[in-house]
């Protein structure tokens, strides 16, 4: 099954603003493997060849926290979905 | 909303309730604030949760509470491509009361906890993120919350807000920040069976429960387990690795290894015609002793997850969550008597883990994950040595048994020499002894 299909499952309360922030983008352009975009369980992280930028898809984030300890720049301001959004869990 | 409390517990996870639920039968007034909209929704564990830690908050918890099964049989898997070596236990006595250990979902078995937490006395506040604290001076006297005028006071807060533990890291109790090879990535399915076809499957009567840990090809040798639980009417199938060794294992997912693990020919058979039900996430500290934050600082102390007390060897956490949430309240009781939540009256905290299986445990196994991540042999060669090994000896092709052990010994010996091995086996028994 891919990711796309699995999050289907999930509940979600997706807020307007996203809780993840990249600090600084040339940051990223320089960064050779960009682990973000393959160490994410929900690929919240994908790589914009023309943009030259880090696309989040932040309304499907399981919020693990994997991507700010994998980024080797510490380059993601992670915080915690305002109170009541993301992830709601049916069996956790 | 009274504007002071005796304590703000930050987190309704397994410790910051069990915490609750001490602090309340005391008659403290306690505020618990959770960000998810239940207590449990934002909440995963693999789903084994111990009877004797979580019955010392609550006696006869499984009377009442929604647990799926009493486990009966452990077992663990060596994983090779498309073989196994299987060892495990079961006992009969595991099936009846006092019971050893369950299965359960944390969403909804968190949100019965709470249920009794608030029946004891406590006040939950949910849909409530904690951003920062509230200081008067450089004393901590309380916190924020994202709410409208959501400051809350009070003489001390426990932190329980898991693995992700910003608020421990912002008030500088996480020394140095978590290293990504102190973090395990996990992911889980849940995988809806009915209940017949899970007993027949596992071999399980009525209500009985059985446990899987998978190690070796099944995380593609990397540092990691994969594990296979029994719910009432379905499986929780996951697995995790570091999260330094994935980002390592360039463009792997953790969901490719997932999907991997769900594939092995050992693994199918016993998933076939599940449907999935849901897709989740978490890491676990697994830094152990030596990635320990600073347990308690004036008005402030850290638990469960938040911690790192996790024992990833033991597949251990919730016990230790729930203890070391009760270790803090009866510490704040005492710090509440005395009127005195400085940090040397809150180190009893400490004192008390020290003196308990907890830290007993993370002190004794504190070089494990340092050696078995420089010695990566010991999730990839050893399971698959262990599996050609059996192979080998269980073809039966008319070659006599003493050549076919000197077969094996000269295959296992051209990937890994003997002193290698010898080696191997000294710093296993080193740090697991």
């Amino acid at each position: 099954m891919t990711i796309e299909d699995k999050l289907f499952l999930n509940r979600f309360q997706a807020d307007k603003h996203s809780h993840l922030k990249i600090r600084d983008r040339d940051v990223c352009r320089s960064c050779e493997r960009k682990p973000c975009t393959y160490i994410c369980p929900a690929k919240v992280y994908a790589w914009d060849e023309k943009e030259e930028r880090i696309d989040t898809a932040y309304e499907g984030c399981l919020e693990c926290g994997t991507c700010r300890y994998g980024c080797a720049h510490d380059n993601i301001d992670w915080r915690n979905p305002r109170g009541g959004f993301g992830i709601m869990y049916k069996n956790g | 909303m009274s504007d002071k409390f005796d304590v703000i517990i930050v987190g309704a996870g397994p410790s910051g309730l069990a915490a609750g639920y001490m602090l309340a039968k005391e008659g403290m007034d306690v505020i618990i604030v959770e960000r998810g909209d239940h207590p449990g929704t934002k909440n995963v564990m693999g789903g084994v949760l111990y009877r004797q830690p979580t019955e010392e908050i609550i006696p006869k918890f499984w009377e009442k509470a929604p647990v799926e099964r009493a486990i009966v049989e452990q077992r663990m898997w060596l994983v090779d491509k498309e073989s196994v070596v299987t060892l495990g236990h079961r006992s009969k006595g595991f099936g009846t009361e006092p019971y050893n250990n369950f299965t359960v979902l944390r969403a909804k078995f968190d949100r019965w906890f709470a249920e009794q937490v608030v029946d004891a006395g406590a006040l939950l506040i949910t849909e409530t993120v904690v951003e920062d604290f509230l200081y008067d001076g450089s004393r901590i006297v309380g916190v924020k919350t994202g709410r409208e005028q959501g400051d809350i006071r009070a003489n001390v807060i426990i932190l329980a807000e898991g693995v992700n533990s910003l608020l421990a890291q912002k008030v500088g109790l996480q020394r140095d920040g978590i290293n990504s090879s102190e973090l395990a990535v996990a992911v889980k399915e849940i995988i809806t069976l009915p209940k017949e076809k899970i007993e027949d499957r596992f071999n399980l009567e009525e209500g009985e429960g059985a446990t899987i840990e998978l190690v070796g090809d099944s995380t593609f040798g990397m540092m990691g387990t994969g594990f296979i639980y029994t719910n009432k009417d379905s499986l929780s199938v996951g697995c995790g690795v570091l999260v330094s060794q994935l980002v390592e294992h360039e463009g792997l997912n953790p969901n490719e290894i997932l999907e991997h693990m769900k594939s092995h020919p050992a693994v199918k058979p016993l998933l076939q015609g599940g449907e999935s039900n849901e897709y989740l996430a978490h890491m676990i500290p697994e830094g152990g002793y030596r990635a320990m934050p600073k347990l308690y600082r004036d008005n402030v102390l850290v638990v469960g997850d938040a911690a790192m007390l996790c024992n990833g060897i033991h597949r251990e956490g919730s016990n230790m969550a729930l203890t070391s949430g009760k270790f803090a309240a009866e510490t704040v009781i005492a710090a509440h008597q005395r009127g005195d939540y400085s940090a040397g009256m809150l180190s009893e905290y400490q004192s008390k883990l020290e003196k308990s299986f907890v830290l007993k445990d993370l002190k004794k196994y504190q070089n494990v994950g340092v050696v078995m991540e420089r010695n990566r042999h010991f999730f990839s060669f050893y399971p698959h040595a262990v599996n050609a090994a059996l192979e080998e000896f269980l073809t039966v092709d008319s070659v006599p048994k003493k050549e076919k052990q000197q077969r094996i010994w000269n295959e296992v010996t051209s990937q890994r020499s003997k002193y290698e091995i010898i080696k191997d086996l000294y710093r296993g028994w080193r740090v697991m002894g």
